[in-house]
């Protein structure tokens, strides 16, 4: 059984997916959704077990091995991101099923698909699967971006499915110039060739370049970030706060390729040296003068997650595992902090009648439990001690002290910090204490159960990874440690005789 | 035959980057089309091109790349699924605002 344990935070969710697209109400697909979000928990927590063994665990579809045939291939690295998956789908699923899912057709399906492409584009350990996972998740996040209708949405929708597709077009490009290159797109094969090539150096670069430009255009780095507040905000609270992952799809892609295929390779190392940094710093800025301009909170949270996604862009760069493993833990907080945020936001909207999640004063209204919540999540977001938002931060700072750009990182890292405390300190004081007695708040019922629970369970990470953060930063330097020793990951696909795999010459 | 096949995709890539910055959602979506109809034969090709050659290894015989082809078909297919679900959401667009212009703003 644990041979197949690699496929099942796949299988799982497209299985009940197709459940859910057989029939039954709504009640049914509720059941075989939250089934199967605690299912995938399940299944992918016995990933991180079995990854953590230090083994690769590697999974060869239909017994095709590779590096002919699609492999996935799991290390501690894509375990870890499967669980985080998982744990994120599970409380957005639960807080959806309080009533947003009604709220047009086919939510169910469409979110186990989504959650489908987003563990198998962890997981996979081809480039060209990686593709198609991509295209799953894609097309799932633009229907479920457009859920719940509304002419912003499908105006958001536009633009960000036009976007993306220009994105995959580039994809195909890019995978395109690598086969014609290398022959081969199974990642630890490209690794293994990429070190030993010899012509079309150039033309392997432009390769390389394009698939990390693909991939910056998914994790939001600043010239390619404009869609995402845009996006985020318009989609509804439980969609966007599964698409908080989708930013992390991008930048785990970034450090997996950088750490196995390119910073062995003599001819690719310093592909990413000299401009990701200054990108992502400039990201991070960018991320914190919006969050400041921010007029509505579910906008505000979208500057959130951009900020995250640029100070996380920081690490692949570097391909050091210290820097990596202190990256992992603050990735690990920031989604759920992210995705806490977009809940609030809704659930204080609804509270707030004609002036819903606008910052600046509304009705009064009583909800002191809302509050305690957006307070946590603001510290853990502002990176304010005693929560994890605050350690992720002063590891990722004190192992970048070394780094030749330190003092730049630590500079505008600090400084957006601030800018972020003052804006969430100024969103949270007109939200919460300034109030215009005036104003009726609207009536509403007292908060489902489902979405509570998916609050807490999201704005608890805050105080839970900073209290268990010595196992979870333990592991995520061992994680780290794994994904920059790549021979292990070569060998673990391609078998020990690599070598004496029959190559076709071409011309 | 390189020549022809490299204009071709640089014509189609070029046609399909013009029409895909215009303003209006008809002409992006074609854009969109004639880019995803480059990058299949630019995928095409990069299992080099060879004339009278099936994708089957026979014995002695002379073949062509089988992979190539296979990851067009997919690209189609997927590309094809996108296209219909674009098209869905530029004309749901253009039913909920009456205009058809991407950012939404109907000054010509």
């Amino acid at each position: 059984m644990s041979a197949h344990a690699a496929i099942l935070p796949i299988l799982i969710p497209f299985a009940a997916a197709l459940l859910q697209l057989a029939g039954g109400g709504l009640s049914f697909q509720r059941r075989i959704g939250l089934a199967a979000a605690l299912l995938g928990i399940i299944a992918a927590a016995w990933l991180v077990q079995l990854a953590d063994g230090g083994a690769m665990l590697v999974y060869a579809l239909g017994g095709w091995t590779a590096p002919f045939g699609i492999v996935l291939a799991v290390d501690r690295l894509a375990a870890a991101m499967s669980l985080l998956t998982a744990l994120l789908a599970g409380a957005a699923l639960l807080y959806a099923t309080a009533g947003f899912d009604n709220r047009g057709r086919h939510f169910h399906p469409l979110f186990q698909l989504q959650i489908m492409g987003i563990q198998g584009a962890f997981l996979t350990g081809d480039l060209f699967n990686l593709f198609v996972f991509f295209e799953v998740m894609l097309l799932a996040s633009y229907a479920l971006l457009a859920h719940g209708g509304g002419l912003a949405r499908t105006r958001a929708g536009l633009a960000y499915v036009v976007l993306n597709l220009a994105g995959s077009a580039l994809f195909l490009i890019a995978l395109g110039l690598l086969y014609g290159t290398l022959g081969t797109l199974n990642l630890a094969d490209v690794a293994l060739r990429l070190q030993t090539l010899e012509h079309n150096i150039a033309l392997a670069r432009l390769a390389g370049a394009l698939l990390i430009a693909v991939f910056t255009l998914k994790a939001a780095l600043l010239p390619l970030s404009f869609w995402l507040p845009h996006a985020y905000a318009a989609a509804g609270a439980p969609v966007a706060a599964l698409f908080v992952i989708m930013t992390k799809v991008g930048i785990v892609a970034i450090l997996r390729v950088q750490a196995v295929a390119f910073a062995p390779a003599a001819a690719m190392a310093d592909l990413l040296a000299g401009w990701l940094v200054p990108l992502a710093l400039a990201t991070v800025l960018f991320a914190a003068l919006g969050a400041l301009a921010a007029t509505r909170l579910r906008y505000f949270a979208a500057w959130l997650v951009l900020a995250s996604a640029g100070t996380l862009l920081v690490a692949p760069a570097h391909a050091q595992a210290d820097i990596t493993a202190a990256a992992l833990y603050y990735l690990f907080q920031s989604t759920f902090i992210g995705a806490a945020f977009f809940l609030l936001a809704e659930l204080i909207a609804e509270r707030r009648g004609n002036v819903a999640d606008a910052i600046k004063p509304g009705p009064a209204f009583h909800a002191p439990w809302l509050a305690l919540g957006f307070f946590l999540a603001a510290i853990s977001a502002a990176g304010l001690p005693p929560f994890s938002g605050f350690l992720g931060k002063l590891m990722l700072l004190s192992v970048l002290r070394e780094a030749v750009a330190g003092p730049a990182i630590w500079a505008v890292l600090l400084t957006a910090g601030f800018l972020i405390m003052a804006a969430l300190a100024r969103a949270g004081s007109r939200l919460f204490w300034r109030r215009k007695p005036d104003m009726l708040p609207p009536v509403t019922p007292a908060i489902a159960w489902q979405r509570s629970a998916a609050v807490l369970l999201l704005v608890a990470a805050g105080p839970l990874l900073a209290l268990f953060a010595r196992p979870v930063a333990d592991y995520a330097s061992r994680a780290a440690a794994q994904l920059h020793a790549p021979g292990a990951y070569i060998n673990g696909v391609l078998g020990t005789d690599k070598h004496s795999i029959t190559r076709e010459t071409r011309p | 035959m390189e020549a022809v096949v490299a204009i071709a995709i640089g014509m189609l890539t070029a046609c399909g980057v013009f029409l895909l910055l215009r303003a209006r959602t008809f002409p992006v979506v074609l854009g969109l089309t004639l880019l995803s109809y480059g990058v299949n034969l630019f995928l095409f090709a990069s299992g080099r091109l060879r004339l009278d050659a099936p994708p089957l290894i026979q014995a002695g015989a002379a073949y062509t790349d089988p992979l190539p082809q296979a990851l067009v078909l997919t690209a189609i297919v997927i590309g094809f699924g996108m296209t219909a679900y674009l098209l869905m959401l530029a004309l749901r667009a253009l039913a909920e605002s009456g205009d058809d212009h991407v950012d939404g703003r109907m000054k010509p």
